[in-house]
């Protein structure tokens, strides 16, 4: 018999990184606040690689962080390796990524939840969501009626989740859970329109199985850069990872059973993603291609499970034993766990607005893999930011929304719904036109005063960043004000730099300025330095070396949000604008974008929709129209 | 901030004055590069608005033409902004030269109806004319894609296209190697990359070095054929055209009005008019006809100015002789079989180009094809290179172009690779504005389409 078991502001329907995420947001600004979850102990599971962070994602880890999220803290609690990826490449592609105990994770994650005010933990499967006159009514499996006044659904791969190993497949969630079998049919009937996606993860080996002596040892990187910039204490490398090859042979045990795969023989439909292809999708798409490098990674440190990085694969239990056994160092290797994709539901999410709130059905949000990405520092991004937007909604304030120009998040979301997505989506530096300023040694500087203006940024927090700043500005100062003389040891260091030796006395700024020094070269000149936050340097180092660079991003960035700042009425008849072309039409009314300026990112939009779209706002702010948005213009921010 | 914006604001069709408007922040630094005051001690930029000043418009080049500078300054303006109109004589090579100018200084091409969209949005506009400019803007946009369509056919696009692939691939390349760093992605090594932008430039340069001599031969150079009455300018036009066209007779002032026709000299297309013969005149219908033809020399971008080698020099040869030779023209003496008799000096003082012709026998063609081909650039011109087709293609090859040299400067000096590839990222964009797509998008797309990465 249905039962009434609690009203709420805000329900989260799933525990993983985006629900996480989304639920202590709510509850942390005062909404209160229950999340669902099938399994209590499957809270922020690692069911693919038990890492955080990555080029690009770790990006997305410091900008949660700086906003005031969960993840970065989480990561460097449990941190087994870190590295900085691509040192010498570039300030804005360094990138921070850390081998996690997932495990240990989950416990943080999990008791993190449990020790915030105003949350409740619930396990159980949402069977039925329905719309009521104060907001939504959620019904679990168990027959318990709960109440809610706005919904987050983050249901990862759950959602219908079917797994497919060879000819064999099941119902089921990741990593041994259920499924959820019947959400799928409420959110039809609200009229979210569904499809099918398709993810994997390899298998898992037992160590003591694996030859390392036919294996590289790859480090942690000393000393450890935390992700957060909250976490003043000396983290520590205690694990080793270790890379072997596929060998040719390999590739000969796939490509004979490649019929045997249940993709290529035509049995999954959802689409794959292009992120993390499975082994055999490698071969077949790179067939020229000898090797593939296999990543043996730690999955904790009390346990002897070892993840495969690079090996994903859907094939038969059997046929992943034998190839498994051609990559040099695995000959002997025992499968602890095997490897699978899983097919599931998720959301078109051109059906959302830039709040991540359903266009169509206020109140209700989508984040993390039922959106359409790949990956849990997305997923974590988006359920931050749903959060947020879902508990400002309850509480009558104005929404929060992050232009690409303020971070991957931005970025990460105005791709998803404006452009929609075609296979899971994945971050990558590359995605950013802007990422010169989109760093991750400055994401306080972009996100944290949003993040306090919020509320999610605590005293603490606040008064670590403006003291920061400070010391930042005064930084700035002193090597503009700094002039050293051409001394021998000054030009001696510039020779040996192989850059010009200085003939009259030369400003610190300048120097720092050259590609080809930086501020440990100029350390032995340098003797008026003070001490200073190693965060702080490196942001004072690249703003100035990369000064023009910067300058320029941000003019463009200024041009961006002037058409940013012009907000379209969001009722608005698209078929009723004369000289917009039929095709602008259909797609302008069907992603509602907010302002001209995401009407201009639309494929579709030429740039002569564009200009009528503007004429007609123009002629429309003429007649006295009022905006139809609510919650002001802009991002939000304050600068 | 708006950038701005410039466009020959007058009708493409014959007239007196001829007007350049620039529209933005910063309208009247750009004009200021590009016009010169008559008066040393005024400038541009001291100018309050709605002051004119007298000068010159100017490029690389030298002098375009007199100009008359009018400074409106914010938001007293149609469009709300700055802006600078830049009012010359009508020729529409004249006016396209200080459009071009504009544009090197700073400016980039309107799109359509863009003055009159900034208008609305800064307010200047009544509502009443609000939808015919929107469909005015869409009736601009349909057929600007239309001819976008067409562009896609020529060896234009092919070769753009082909900058735009070796660009994406690179990007693509610095893209994977920094995304996906434990695939064994190979490492752009900076010389390598430095081939690829010096190649993308070398190509792009080449293709705005033959932008004009290009459109020259593609649409044909509009020519008109001055002269006073009977020096043999009909005889000249039945000549090139093959075939008799103007009515020829010998009676002075035969041809009343303009007679046009399409005709290939050698590889080049002259869009050929034959005008009223140049006098002062009392019959009004032929007064008409001579009025028009001043009109149609003005806004030609050839003039083949003809005088009768058997006569002296008379009042209306040399009024025509100074009026021509401000424009790119030729002297063209007819009449080379009965004998000359005209003063060879003073017209070679005044035209760069002159050739010596028998219309009547048809002698001295070859002389006036290598003279057209001289004046118009089609002499350097390197056929095998594809050409512009369009000012907004110029300024999106340009800004390519630009991009490409930041990028090489920042490989030179040592910038890392993150920096450069956000020049690259620019260039791409640059391109990709002509079929609308974004450079983020193409250079993620080439990642999966190229590199095996991912766990």
């Amino acid at each position: 018999m249905k039962f009434f078991a609690g009203e709420y502001d805000v329900a989260v329907i799933g525990a993983g990184h985006a629900g996480i995420e989304a639920a202590l947001a709510a509850a942390r600004l005062g909404c209160s606040t229950v999340i669902f979850t099938i399994n209590l102990d499957s809270i922020g599971n690692m069911p693919c690689n038990p890492s955080v962070g990555g080029t690009a994602k770790g990006h997305l880890v410091r900008e949660i962080d700086a906003l005031g999220g969960e993840m970065g803290l989480a990561a460097d609690a449990n941190l087994l390796q870190s590295r900085m990826l691509n040192r010498g490449k570039g300030p804005a592609v360094h990138s921070l990524r850390a081998q996690i105990d997932r495990r240990e994770y989950s416990r943080y994650m999990k008791y993190r939840l449990e020790t915030t005010p105003g949350l409740d933990i619930v396990q159980a499967e949402v069977v039925g969501l329905d719309r009521t006159k104060q907001g939504w009514r959620l019904l679990t499996l168990l027959e318990a009626e709960y109440s809610a006044r706005a919904v987050i659904i983050a249901s990862g791969t759950y959602l219908k989740g079917r797994i497919f190993v060879g000819d064999v497949s099941y119902d089921s969630g990741p990593d041994g859970m259920f499924a959820a079998r019947t959400l799928s049919q409420s959110l039809e009937r609200l009229g979210i329109a569904l499809r099918r996606f398709k993810t994997g993860t390899p298998a898992r080996v037992l160590r003591s199985s694996i030859d390392f002596t036919k294996t590289e040892k790859q480090e942690g990187e000393d000393p450890v850069i935390p992700f957060s910039f909250e976490t003043k204490h000396r983290l520590k490398n205690r694990v080793d990872c270790h890379i072997t090859w596929t060998s040719e042979k390999t590739k000969e045990v796939i490509q004979k059973n490649l019929h045997r795969s249940p993709l290529y023989g035509g049995k999954i439909h959802g689409i794959g993603t292009r992120y993390c292809p499975s082994i055999e999708d490698k071969i077949v798409r790179f067939a020229d291609k000898e090797r593939h490098p296999v990543f043996i990674e730690p999955c904790g440190l009390r346990t002897e499970e070892m993840y495969l990085q690079g090996l994903s694969s859907s094939l038969p239990v059997d046929v992943q034993l034998e190839f498994l056994h051609t990559v040099p160092g695995l000959e002997n290797a025992k499968v602890m766990r095997s490897a699978y994709a899983i097919e599931y539901d998720c959301c078109d999410p051109l059906q959302l607005a830039p709040t991540l709130e359903f266009l169509e059905i206020p109140g209700l949000y989508g984040a993390g893999q039922f959106n359409g990405t790949s990956g849990y520092e997305e997923a974590a991004a988006q359920g931050l930011v749903a959060g947020i937007n879902a508990a400002l909604k309850v509480l009558g304030r104005p929404p929060m929304i992050l232009d690409r120009a303020s971070s991957y998040i931005g970025t990460l979301i105005d791709d998803l719904v404006t452009k929609g997505c075609t296979d899971p989506y994945r971050m990558m530096t590359s995605r950013s036109e802007y990422r010169l300023i989109l760093r991750q040694d400055n994401a306080d500087e972009r996100l944290t005063p949003i993040g306090r203006e919020i509320g999610l940024v605590d005293d603490r927090r606040w008064e670590g960043f403006c003291k920061r700043q400070q010391e930042k500005r005064a930084e700035r100062a002193r090597l503009r004000q700094t002039v050293l003389p051409p001394s021998k040891q000054l030009n001696d260091i510039l020779v040996s730099c192989e850059t010009s030796p200085a003939k009259t006395g030369v400003r610190l700024e300048d120097l720092l300025r050259r590609p080809q020094l930086d501020y440990k070269k100029l350390e032995p000149v340098d003797t008026d330095r003070p001490e200073l936050d190693p965060l702080v340097l490196e942001q004072v180092e690249v703003e100035l070396k990369y000064e023009g660079y910067i300058r320029r991003q941000q003019s463009a960035i200024e041009e961006m949000r002037r058409l940013e700042n012009k907000l379209l009425p969001e009722q608005t008849d698209y078929s009723k604008i004369t000289g917009l072309r039929k095709e602008a039409q259909e797609k302008l009314s069907k992603i509602r974008p907010r302002s001209i300026g995401q009407a201009s990112r639309i494929s579709g939009v030429s740039p002569s929709d564009i200009s009528v779209l503007i004429v007609w706002l123009g002629s429309r702010k003429d007649d006295g129209a009022e905006d139809g948005r609510k919650g002001g213009d802009g991002d939000g921010r304050d600068d | 901030m708006s950038r701005v914006i410039a466009a020959i604001s007058t009708a493409p069709a014959p007239a007196g004055i001829g007007m350049v408007r620039l529209s933005g922040d910063g309208a009247v630094e750009i004009a200021s590069k590009i016009f010169r005051p008559r008066s040393k001690t005024r400038s541009l930029e001291k100018t309050p608005g709605y002051t004119a000043l007298y000068g010159w418009v100017y490029d690389a080049d030298g002098d375009i033409d007199e100009c008359v500078a009018l400074v409106f300054r914010a938001p007293h303006s149609y469009t709300g902004e700055d802006v600078v109109e830049l009012t010359c004589h009508g020729g529409l090579y004249l006016l396209q030269r200080t459009l071009r100018a504009a544009i090197d200084a700073g400016a980039r091409p309107a799109e359509p109806g863009e003055f009159t969209k900034r208008a609305f949005v800064n307010g200047n506009l009544d509502l009443t004319g609000a939808e015919a400019v929107m469909d005015i803007i869409a009736a601009n946009g349909r057929m600007a894609a239309k001819t976008a369509l067409a562009a896609r056919e020529g060896a234009l696009y092919r070769k753009m296209r082909g900058v735009l692939d070796e660009l994406t691939t690179a990007a693509a390349n610095l893209s994977a190697f920094v995304d996906y760093p434990d695939d064994d992605i190979p490492e752009l090594q900076p010389a390598a990359l430095k081939e690829i932008l010096q190649n993308a430039r070398l190509a792009l340069g080449g293709l705005l070095k033959n932008y004009d001599a290009g459109r020259v031969v593609r649409e044909g150079i509009d020519t008109v054929i001055v002269g006073r009455p009977n020096v043999g300018k009909s005889t000249l036009m039945n000549l090139l055209a093959g075939y008799e066209r103007s009515i020829v007779t010998s009676v002075a002032g035969t041809t009343r009005d303009i007679v046009e026709d399409t005709i290939r000299l050698g590889d080049i297309v002259l869009r050929l008019a034959d005008t009223a013969g140049q006098r002062e005149t009392s019959d009004e219908v032929e007064s008409i006809g001579v009025r028009r033809a001043r009109e149609r020399m003005e806004r030609a971008e050839l003039v083949l100015a003809v005088f009768d080698g058997a006569e002296q020099l008379n009042d209306d040869d040399m009024a025509l002789a100074k009026a021509a030779a401000g424009q790119p023209s030729i002297a063209v003496i007819n009449k080379a079989d009965i004998g000359i008799n005209i003063n060879e000096e003073y017209i070679q003082n005044l035209f760069k180009h002159t050739v010596i012709i028998s219309a009547q026998k048809g002698e001295g063609l070859e002389q006036l094809e290598q003279a057209v081909r001289e004046v118009t650039g089609v002499a350097a011109l390197n056929e095998s290179e594809p050409l512009l087709a369009t000012e907004r293609q110029r300024d999106c090859a340009k800004r390519c172009l630009e991009c490409v040299n930041e990028a090489i400067e920042a490989l030179d000096m040592g910038y890392t690779l993150d920096a450069v590839g956000v020049s690259i990222d620019g260039a791409i964009g640059a391109l990709l504005e002509l079929t609308g797509e974004r450079a983020t998008e193409a250079v993620v797309d080439k990642v999966f389409e190229r590199f095996c990465v991912g766990k």
